[in-house]
């Protein structure tokens, strides 16, 4: 599938070798990294969720869009599910096209789309011991 | 009618379960929400949710169909 959430880590090496095309010369690649901070406070987790089947179905529209759009051969987005610990991979793009040009637009694409439209959530689980649902701005579940 | 509704992140929290099926007298996502919010106190308000129906986005003001799955989708925060 070109779009999918996946609950077990991603593999960047088998996910670029599907991107191979005799008529590719370019290839350009994005990884989400968990940090260990964000908006001043000390992260120690990050906990993600989705709506899947609407996730994957918008996600595959994105990505269809984004072949639409650029002059690319091959292009696939996988986003992770579950509880990430610092510096795993979240999400993983991958876009191979005949020229760079084209690679690096189709490829900031998909993952600016992906965070705007995809139905995902994510909790973060801060060194204070809080946890909070990214972008709710509410008070923290216990 | 009868309705399925599946919660997720924040209003799964404050909902307590992931998902229900209820009989319901609203006719739009929107008059749905409306009661639910009051019944569970939702913090979040409508114009920070997006709204799909039987698995694909929709409008707040769509005409609701006996059988419907509804989902009510806070602030998203993938990527």
């Amino acid at each position: 599938m070109s779009f999918s959430i996946s609950e077990t880590s991603i593999d960047p090496q088998t996910l670029r070798a599907d991107r191979f095309h005799d008529a590719s010369g370019a290839y350009v690649s994005f990884e989400g990294w968990v940090r260990n901070h964000n908006e001043g406070q000390s992260v120690e987790a990050l906990e993600y969720s989705a709506y899947q089947s609407l996730a994957e179905k918008e996600g595959r529209r994105i990505v269809a869009e984004a072949i639409e759009r650029f002059d690319i051969e091959s292009a696939a987005c996988v986003h992770r599910v579950g509880t990430l610990a610092i510096a795993d991979i979240a999400v993983w793009v991958g876009v191979s096209a005949p020229h760079r040009a084209a690679a690096f637009d189709a490829c900031r694409y998909i993952i600016d789309e992906t965070k705007t439209r995809v139905p995902i959530w994510k909790r973060e689980h801060y060194g204070s011991g809080k946890t909070e649902w990214a972008n709710c701005h509410n008070e923290a579940s216990p | 009618m009868n309705l399925r509704i599946e919660y997720f992140a924040l209003l799964k929290d404050q909902r307590g379960i992931s998902n229900e099926t209820l009989a319901t007298d609203a006719t739009t996502a929107r008059e749905l929400y409306a009661q639910l919010s009051e019944q569970y106190a939702f913090s979040l308000a409508p114009s920070s949710l997006k709204v799909a129906i039987n698995e694909d986005f929709a409008d707040w003001d769509q005409t609701l169909n006996e059988g419907d799955t509804v989902v009510f989708i806070p602030p998203v925060a993938g990527g």
